[in-house]
Formats: structure tokens, sequence, C-alpha cells
């Protein structure tokens, strides 16, 4: 299935920057960064889970939010792109 | 039944790859070109003369990931093999059936029959779709050498008049295999079977097409626990995956020759996507491979029927599933080894 994984990380303090910065390397693991803090992850249900939650453990929940959008197997027609950096289809050809 | 990922093609030949994180990374003269993580795909196809660095190896044998080195030309090189882990028993098994003559020859019958069998299919399908033009009464006599050769493969008494009726029938196949050709005749004719290098533009096509399912099937092998390089119908060499080889007979017609006729006379590659070199060897151009590596990444995602399981799968599980039930037969749970026909 995919995940759209979107977040805030308050970046005022050092630690908050640290967040950030451990957010974006964890979501990076599981998934393509389509935009600054906006990550496409294609992932079975136990993957998900454990991205869910490392990124849980990781951020302040006073201080910063989390966002998950299922868009299902069927995820294709619910995505549209504009503009520049089109991302890849990870699950069509892969070429490079 | 495992989902089937997807293959990571790497065609740019100054191409190297490297881990970050859960990441593969490819890299084109120390820029990043590609990104992807390591759970998105099951296998890595890299044309290239760079490589890869031993941490991504090791990322790739952690996930069961498949890697291999092609030359750009397509030529198989290495492939990278993790610590040998699974199931030990299971290993054991093959290695004793493997001794036994008798067992290896009744599981070698399979992979020839199931091979047997699916060239008729491919000619068969000739003459159904296309009757009008191609010269059927070669096509039918080819068949029949087919049909009369089938008995013989039951009744063989060991490997060598087996590998002997293998031969026959191949020789049998690819004498009219040009018949199947229907468009581009000037540019693809297939006059016979050669390889190493490939002679002409249909050889080469075959020639590569027959490398990627290998990629394919030994993962397939791997990932069930058997060990790709010991095998029934191959004799073991050095470096040679006898078993991928053994597997591969039974699936070349359907995977390989029915996707090069229709890459040929859908006109989906041309002439010009291949290279004649001047000791007469044939190559692909690097667009010419990525058209193929194109299609045969969009033919492994259709569905089939598998005929023995009768469940629904993509094409591109047919050597997985293949490699599964020669583990259960191996192991015991089923009386014999079900080769794959295709429909």
């Amino acid at each position: 299935m995919m995940v759209l994984v979107t977040y805030d990380v308050s970046t005022e303090s050092n630690e908050g920057k640290k967040r950030l910065r451990r957010v974006a390397k964890e979501c990076v693991n599981y998934g393509q960064r389509v935009q600054n803090s906006v990550f496409e992850c294609l992932v079975d249900p136990a993957q998900f889970a454990q991205l869910k939650h490392s990124l849980c453990g990781i951020i302040d929940e006073e201080k910063d939010s989390l966002r998950f959008y299922y868009l299902g197997k069927n995820w294709k027609r619910r995505v549209e792109h504009f503009g520049a950096k089109e991302g890849y289809d990870p699950e069509g050809l892969l070429i490079t | 039944m495992r989902k089937l990922l997807n293959t990571l093609y790497v065609t740019t030949p100054e191409s190297y790859l490297i881990r970050d994180g859960e990441n593969v990374i490819v890299k084109v003269n120390g820029e990043e070109r590609f990104r992807i993580p390591i759970h998105n795909i099951e296998g890595i196809v890299c044309f290239g003369y760079m490589g890869a660095s031993p941490q991504l190896m090791r990322l790739c044998t952690d996930n069961n990931v498949g890697l291999s080195f092609l030359t750009p030309s397509g030529k198989f090189l290495a492939r990278v093999h993790g610590r040998v882990r699974g199931n030990v028993l299971l290993r054991r098994t093959q290695y004793r059936t493997a001794d036994n003559p008798e067992t290896s020859l009744d599981i070698a019958r399979g992979f020839i029959i199931g091979k047997v069998v699916n060239c008729r299919t491919v000619l068969g399908r000739g003459i159904r779709d296309h009757g009008e033009v191609v010269r059927c009464d070669r096509i039918r006599s080819a068949d029949a050498m087919l049909i009369e050769n089938l008995p013989g493969i039951d009744d063989c008494a060991n490997a060598d008049s087996l590998r002997g009726i293998e031969g026959n029938c191949a020789k049998f196949y690819f004498d009219v295999f040009d018949e199947l050709i229907l468009k581009q005749k000037d540019d693809f004719f297939l006059s016979e079977r050669n390889r190493r290098p490939p002679l002409d533009n249909m050889n080469a096509l075959l020639s590569f097409l027959y490398t990627l399912l290998a990629h394919d099937v030994e993962s397939a092998l791997e990932t069930v626990g058997l060990d790709p390089y010991v095998g029934f119908f191959h004799t073991d060499r050095p470096g040679r995956p006898s078993l991928a080889l053994d597997l591969m007979e039974e699936l070349r017609p359907f995977l390989g020759d029915r996707l090069a006729l229709n890459l040929v006379n859908l006109k989906q590659v041309t002439g010009s996507d291949f290279l004649k070199k001047e000791n007469g060897a044939v190559i692909m151009t690097e667009n010419g491979r990525k058209k193929v590596l194109a299609a045969w990444q969009k033919r492994k995602v259709d569905l089939i029927t598998h005929p023995y399981l009768n469940e629904k799968i993509p094409v591109g599980l047919v050597p997985y599933v293949q490699a599964m039930v020669l583990a259960r037969f191996l192991r015991g749970d089923i009386d014999g080894y079900p080769p794959f026909f295709m429909n």
C-alpha cells in the first residue's frame, strides 16, 4: 500500500533541528521524498507499523505533528503531479 | 503467496551503486542519479563496469535482493551471493537427490517434458494466430517430430540419452523458429541458434532475454532455499548455476521466446537496436536494451493462472512458484515435480 507521510517539526531549538533530521532520515529509509517534508512510502503493513512506531518515537508531541494519508493499493489514480521534480513510480519500470 | 516486487535495472555504464541507510543509490560520475528503498525491489541487474560498494552488497544479501552484474552488452559476469543460510536439511536432500542418477533423471525428465510441451505451444500459437501467413506445413512437421520424441523422454534410460532427445527437440524447434518471425524479415531471422557470441539480431535478443531470465530463476531458487549450482540435468561445473539452467529449460519458450517474437512482430525492436561488431558478434544498443527491459518488466506483471496451483499469479512469479514446488517435491510433500505448462 502507498502511505503519504508528512510532518512539521519545530526547528526553534537545536533539539528540534535534530528531530527534523532524524524524522527525515527515517522516512527516506521507507520511501521517496517527493517534497521537502512529504514522503511517498510503498510499504506492506508490517513495514508501515515499523515506520509509524519509529517516527512516533522521534517526534515531540507537544511541538511537532505527523500525518499519514492512506492511499491504498490503487494509489496511482489518486496522485497527480505538476511542475518540477516528478518522482518515479516504484511499481513501474526502474531503469537508470 | 509472495508479492512480486520490482527490479532495478542500471544501464548507464559509468554508474556506481552505494548504500545510504536502507536506500540503494545509483551514482553517475559521483553524482546521485537515483535512490530507492531496498524493500521496494527484489533484484538489481547492473550493466556497467563500475560496480557496487560492499555495504550495498550487504544490504542486498541481508534483504534477499538478487544483485547481478552484466557487461554493457548483457553478458553475465557475476552475482553477489550472501552468507549461506536457509534450510540446510533441504539443501542436503537436494545434494543427495542430485547424487542419485535415478531420481535426478526423474526430475530432469520433468524439465525436458515441460520444455518440449512449451515449445509445441509456441509453435501451435504461431499456426493458430497466423495460419494464413506462415508456412504451416513446416511448423506442423516440426511439431510432429516433437510429439514423436515425447515418449522417448519417459523411456530414456540415462541422462545422456535424455540430453540427446533434448538436443534433437531443440534443433527441430529452432529449425522452424524463423517461420514465426513475421515482420522485419530483413533484420530478424533465425537460421540456427548460436551464442557466445550471438551472430545475428534474433540470437542476440534471445540471449539477452535468457540472461534476464537466469537472474530471476537463480534468485527464485535461492529464495526457497535451494542451491542453484547443484542441478539434476546439467552436470556440476564450477561457476555454473546448473539448477537454474535446469529450471530455465521449461521456462525459456514461455518467458523468453514468446516475448522475443512479440517484440519483433509488433516492431517494438528494430534492426537499429543492434550493432554488429568486427568479429561478427551482435550486441544490443543501449536504447535497444532499454526497450527490451521495459517489455520484460511489463510482461512480468501480467497475470496468469498457474496450471498446478490453480491460482492467479503475475508472470514474474512463475520461476518462484516452480522453485517452490521443486523444493516441496524434494522434501517429499508431493509425489512428482510438476513442470510448468504454458497455455
